[in-house]
């Protein structure tokens, strides 16, 4: 548990535009270590999308250096990037993602079919993690079928299917009304409690109440970096209640009901 | 992995059931119009060559001139201009491997209540080596037989069967007028000539017979034509010029007089009539291809609409890990599948058009081993070749573009 998962030091990252390069990120340093359950926090433009990008592979810095699992991730060509997000990162997106005609079993074993995990395995092994999400039952169905909070648990299921180190969730909550968020972040909890490393992206103080540790982007750079205070939680101890963090993002509200995508 | 794309693959397809069809009714009409105009093509081809080989090969005819009287000119092969011994002196010339008289002519023949109009060929045995018939059933005449004019016969098919219908006609005896002829043989088919006449429907006898007992001719031992047969294709320009000579100075010809026979080469006309079913085979293959062309550009379109609608999904696919080479081999393998498969459709259906032009139209056609092969090469080829660009497309799609595409 020693070497850090992720390690971040002095990234920049400019978009080109007709007039110049646009920073975005701005002299990031960030440490994540085995185990650790990170919010990353912001309001819209901060650059945390961006970041999360990057940490997921599916982007390169312009500058500085990041280190995933050991690897210097700018020496890596892109079928190696693309077995980093294969095997070592679980992808949970805020539109859950899941591919519309495939059954729920098929959708989480598509990692596996990357891998070049058989089809006997693969059955084996989405059926267990449907199992794990408590959504066994519904293998065979079509995404259609399930509620949105139902869809995210299978995208969850899809993230761990190839028993990866780190979950990389961007907004996971985001089209989910607040008792489903709640449901879906406890999964995300005990996943950590599990010992999987668990990095999260939200504008919700009570969904980022759930993480040990919170990042707050601002303008593209880190300007908080903190353990959760017991403060953050809402004085009941419950979290089915309002935000308790004074960030909602303007223009960028949440989506009380599940919306497929 | 490839039994996972491969579902996939049929997956898609299945999602846009009609639109995948449609897709496929541009290779399945592609194939099929390849298929049946190579087909025709190669049938019509195979008849050409079966025509020729049956004309014999490496083949000149020497027909004698025509006469005019009173301004009224006949056809060639009227005058009396050949004779056997200009054949005898034709056989003597270098390169030239056979020759037979031959003096023609139609005739009425009757057996029994049948009475049959054929064509009568009288000539020597070697007639029947020059032109490499064989003889189906019975035995042929035999040099004697020229030399003692006997009334003897071999007969086409066709003349037997109008003759003598189901009865063996060999050993049976016909007439001409009133004198009695025996048929000594059968001669095996030929079918038709380049002309179209019916090879079959002939008499062949010994050539002193047709001169004497049958047509009568004016002049002793004069032919109507020689059939030369040259030892070897490339023999045929020199012993043509020889020929010639030959015969102008046999003739007694001035420079300045044309001359008073015509010279033949066969297998130039044959040649002329193989390339020209070539060239028109060529032509409905091309043709026919570029249906096949259009077709594939079908499947180039519709794979780009399918990519175009599926980007989200590629997004998905390559945060979860998937390679460039996995998403283009997963939109190629939907091209292949699309191209083969209509393919296959194609072929059965243009096989099935063949037989049918074969049945209505009494067309040969021939579909090859090698030209199913090639439809096949070819469908892969063009799922391949108009399936690369759009799957590149995706391969190369951004994932974080792609998955902000709704």
């Amino acid at each position: 548990m020693s070497e850090a998962v992720i390690r971040i030091e002095s990234l920049f990252k400019a978009y080109d535009t007709p007039a110049g390069p646009f920073p975005v990120l701005k002299d990031v340093n960030l440490s994540i270590l085995p185990g650790e359950f990170v919010a990353i926090m912001g309001p819209s433009g901060s650059g945390k999308s961006t970041f999360m990008n990057i940490l997921g592979c599916l982007d390169r810095p312009s500058e500085g250096r990041y280190f995933l699992a050991g690897s210097n991730v700018a020496e890596l060509g892109k079928d190696a990037t693309a077995a980093l997000r294969n095997r070592t990162i679980g992808f949970v997106f805020q539109g859950f993602n899941l591919l519309p005609r495939m059954t729920l079993a098929d959708n989480v074993a598509l990692p596996l079919v990357y891998s070049g995990i058989g089809h006997a395995e693969r059955r084996a092994r989405a059926q267990e993690m449907l199992d794990k999400v408590g959504l066994g039952r519904y293998a065979g169905s079509l995404p259609s079928r399930i509620s949105g909070g139902q869809q995210q648990r299978v995208a969850i299921a899809r993230a761990l299917v190839n028993r990866p180190r780190l979950i990389l969730a961007d907004e996971p909550t985001g089209n989910l009304d607040s008792h489903t968020s709640h449901e879906i972040m406890e999964v995300f909890r005990e996943l950590n409690e599990e010992g999987i490393t668990v990095v999260l992206i939200t504008h919700e103080g009570d969904i980022a109440a759930f993480a040990k540790r919170q990042v707050r982007f601002l303008d593209g750079e880190i300007v908080e970096d903190r353990p959760t205070l017991s403060h953050d939680l809402s004085p009941a101890g419950g979290r089915g209640t309002q935000p308790a963090a004074p960030l909602p993002p303007a223009g960028e509200g949440p989506g009380e009901r599940a919306t497929p995508c | 992995m490839l039994g996972a794309m491969l579902h996939e693959a049929w997956r898609a397809m299945g999602a846009n059931r009609l639109r995948t069809l449609l897709t496929m009714l541009g290779m399945v009409i592609g194939v099929g119009a390849v298929v049946l105009m190579m087909a025709i093509g190669q049938g019509a081809q195979y008849a050409v060559a079966q025509t020729i080989s049956s004309m014999g090969s490496n083949i000149f005819v020497v027909l004698s001139g025509f006469t005019s009287t009173g301004g009224v000119r006949s056809g060639s092969g009227n005058a009396p201009t050949l004779n056997v011994s200009d054949a005898n002196a034709i056989a003597e010339l270098d390169g030239v491997d056979t020759v037979a008289p031959v003096h023609w002519g139609s005739v009425q023949m009757v057996y029994g209540p049948n009475n049959w109009n054929a064509w009568v060929q009288g000539t020597t045995p070697a007639y029947l080596d020059a032109r490499s018939w064989p003889i189906a059933d019975g035995a042929s005449f035999t040099d004697s037989d020229v030399r003692a004019a006997t009334r003897v016969a071999l007969i086409g098919r066709t003349v037997a069967q109008n003759l003598f219908g189901d009865e063996n006609p060999v050993g049976k005896t016909f007439r001409i007028g009133q004198a009695p002829f025996t048929v000594l043989g059968v001669l095996a088919p030929k079918g038709q000539n380049l002309e179209g006449r019916d090879q079959d429907d002939l008499v062949v006898m010994p050539l002193t017979t047709a001169q004497r007992k049958v047509f009568g001719t004016p002049f002793q031992g004069s032919v109507r034509q020689i059939l030369v047969k040259a030892s070897s294709a490339e023999a045929m320009p020199a012993v043509e010029k020889s020929i010639e000579a030959l015969l102008r100075q046999r003739h007694r010809l001035r420079d300045s007089a044309d001359n008073d026979f015509t010279l033949r080469n066969l297998t130039a006309v044959a040649d002329t009539a193989a390339e020209t079913t070539r060239v028109m085979s060529l032509l409905l293959g091309a043709i026919a291809s570029v249906s096949l062309l259009v077709g594939g550009i079908g499947i180039m379109n519709i794979m780009l609409v399918s990519v175009t609608e599926r980007t989200r999904e590629i997004g998905i696919r390559m945060a979860i890990g998937a390679r460039e080479r996995d998403i283009l081999a997963q939109f190629l393998l939907e091209a292949i599948i699309i191209s083969v498969i209509g393919c296959a459709i194609g072929l059965i259906l243009g096989v099935g058009g063949a037989l049918l032009v074969n049945q209505l139209a009494k067309m040969t056609v021939v579909v090859s081993g090698s030209s199913v092969l090639t439809a096949f090469a070819v469908a892969a080829g063009v799922g391949i070749f108009f399936g690369f660009y759009p799957a590149r497309k995706a391969a190369r799609l951004d994932p974080i573009e792609a998955l902000r595409y709704q």
